[in-house]
């Protein structure tokens, strides 16, 4: 344990990158943020923008062939990176959690929740099978899910989407992890669903005292949920801070240009307003700042790498900052 | 039958297999039958009216008797006898035993060894799988039949020689189809998952992956057992493989071979029946366990 003033998350200047036919390609490109303890933290980016890739680099579980190429990932002052996979082991699912967005897909389908809850106690913890069952049952009541002695016996298909998207988060919670890092949970799920589990996760990490990264697209889910933001552009951060901050006055025109994209912010009747261009792709990124090619205010300096605009309590990588001092 | 009404109404996988199973009459016929045969093998000491291994019990005289004949002791030969005087009956229900034993032997331990090495050459990748899936091919690459036949050749007879030379011809399917599931199944979010818990290594490919890759096992499995069945009746027809001791279906076949052309068809051609029911029975079956089990195909 170190010292109650660090971090539980510390993240500096991590970089993934994966080999493909085109070359190496960099999901991650020098990402730093840092994560208190209870803290949630809103990762938001288009598709391909690296949000989930940073999810699995901070896990270690990035296969061949990809890998994490530098930078340092430090939880609860200790480094992650490098890390043989056996000492990881011990902190997935025990003090690190992960969830997924596809409920179907999380949930093996041949075993049985029961079986799938219960091993996931043993895998750390030293106690016997109805004691593991046990709390699987008390962990299927705390995410709401009626008569949990009962759906323990059950296989995933007999759940539905959302149902077993709650069976995902009971399973994460099951060690009352310190982090936990949710790859866009509610996404594959209905409105009413989504509005639902994301109160309750609210309710639940408030109650364990869990930090939590909510990998998302969805700027409205972030503004309900978390309290700090990032804003991932192709494998960087472009801009953090506070949700009420960042979200009311963007400093990064990218930011500005996700928000206007919100079919909410704009007039009824009009064509929606969008991002001119596409995400450029990973093996033809722009020198300098990648959203150059996109941006309203970009000119000829922008094909320099962008220095970091600093205010209270957040940042930016922008020349040409909105509203920024 | 959509995967949605099972949502709705909750009932066990097994109860929602079956009812998909079902749909083909044929396909129950041949489970039927496949049963009846099973049993029949399974009980064969008890139900054949004669030991057809005890050498003492035959009589000489009785040979080639056509079906339906008499035997001094008042015992009814329904399928005749062969040229030692055994009862046909007897021989074939003994015979299913051999053959079924041989086949099932032989496809439980090839799809063990198979889909190990499969499973392994998916997980561990590179040089290995190369290596692995380059000897499959080499396998897959020569008759089934020639590899048995050398082997034999070399091995000599015995239910352990044809068991061995069986697996050594059919642990390829295995090894391909279980490499092709496991590579599927690895890249499912499942398994990342279940990496994400912590969970170790061993009990990730085991618990996890193994049985989802187990159903195109188990319909290769089925053809294969089939295939296993009809070599070991080839080999034996030809000579090799089983003791005449204990004939298998093929052996009592290639028996009454050298009488078929004299009229006496009972002692090759009612094992042939017992032999086409059997690998009949065992491919309708697995042909509508990969209808069933195949994703793809509209439920």
């Amino acid at each position: 344990m170190s010292t109650p003033a660090a971090p539980l998350l510390e993240v500096r200047d991590l970089a993934t990158q994966f080999t493909t036919r085109d070359g190496l390609v960099r999901a991650v490109d020098g990402v730093s943020f840092t994560l208190e303890r209870g803290e949630i933290l809103g990762l938001v980016g288009e598709s391909g923008s690296g949000k989930s890739v940073t999810g699995f680099s901070i896990l270690g579980l990035i296969d061949p062939p990809g890998r994490v190429v530098s930078g340092s990932v430090r939880f609860d002052g200790q480094e992650l990176v490098g890390r043989p996979e056996h000492e990881l082991r011990t902190l997935r699912g025990r003090r690190i959690a992960m969830i997924f967005q596809d409920p179907m897909m999380t949930l093996n389908p041949v075993l049985s929740v029961e079986t799938q809850m219960v091993e996931t106690v043993l895998a750390h913890d030293r106690v016997t099978r109805a004691a593991a069952r046990a709390r699987a049952a008390e962990a299927l009541a705390r995410v709401g899910i009626a008569s949990p002695e009962e759906r323990l016996r059950q296989y995933p298909h007999q759940f539905s989407g959302g149902m077993r998207q709650r069976v995902a988060i009971a399973i994460a919670l099951l060690h009352r992890p310190e982090l936990i890092i949710a790859d866009e949970p509610t996404t594959a799920l209905d409105v009413t669903v989504q509005g639902q589990i994301l109160a309750q996760m609210q309710a639940l990490v408030r109650e364990t005292g869990s930090a939590l990264v909510w990998i998302t697209h969805d700027l409205a889910v972030v503004a309900g949920l978390a309290q700090r933001v990032a804003v991932m552009y192709a494998g960087r951060i472009v801009e953090q801070g506070p949700v009420g901050a960042v979200l009311d006055a963007p400093w990064h025109p990218y930011t500005r240009g996700l928000l206007d994209s919100v079919p909410a912010n704009n007039p009824r009747g009009v064509p929606l307003r969008q991002i001119a261009g596409m995400t450029p792709s990973p093996g033809q990124m722009p020198a300098g700042c990648a959203f150059r090619p996109r941006c309203p205010r970009s000119d000829a300096r922008c094909a320099e790498v962008p220095p970091i605009v600093t205010g209270p309590g957040r940042s930016a990588l922008c020349h040409h900052p909105l509203e920024a001092a | 039958m959509s995967a949605k009404s099972a949502t709705l109404a909750p009932e066990s996988r097994f109860a929602r297999f079956a009812a998909e199973y079902a749909h083909s009459k044929l396909a129950v016929a041949a489970l039927v039958a496949l049963a009846l045969i099973v049993l029949l093998a399974l009980f064969a000491p008890w139900i054949a009216p004669q030991n057809p291994y005890d050498l003492a019990s035959l009589d000489l005289l009785d040979a080639r008797l056509p079906p339906g004949s008499h035997a001094p002791n008042g015992m009814t030969y329904w399928l005749g006898t062969d040229g030692q005087g055994r009862d046909m009956l007897s021989a074939i229900l003994y015979g299913l035993r051999v053959s079924l034993y041989v086949g099932l032997a032989s496809g439980a331990i090839a799809l063990t060894i198979g889909s190990l090495v499969g499973v392994l050459a998916a997980f561990v990748g590179g040089r290995f799988e190369q290596f692995v899936m380059r000897v499959v091919d080499v396998q897959l690459g020569f008759p089934a039949i020639l590899v048995a036949l050398i082997l034999l050749a070399v091995l000599g007879k015995g239910v352990d020689k044809i068991i061995i030379a069986l697996v050594t011809v059919q642990w390829a399917y295995y090894a391909r189809t279980a490499r092709s599931a496991a590579l599927v199944e690895r890249n499912k979010e499942y398994i990342e998952a279940a990496r994400g818990l912590g969970l170790s290594r061993a009990r990730i490919v085991l618990r996890h992956l193994l049985p989802n890759a187990l159903p195109p096992l188990i319909v290769v499995g089925t053809v294969q057992v089939a295939h296993a069945i009809a070599l070991e009746a080839t080999l034996s027809f030809l000579g090799l493989g089983l003791p005449t001791t204990e004939p298998s279906l093929g052996l009592l076949i290639a028996n009454g071979y050298e009488y078929l052309m004299s009229g006496k068809y009972w002692i090759s051609v009612y094992p042939g029946i017992a032999l086409l029911a059997t690998i009949l029975s065992i491919n309708l079956v697995g042909d509508q366990l990969r209808d069933v089990l195949n994703p793809r195909l509209a439920r």
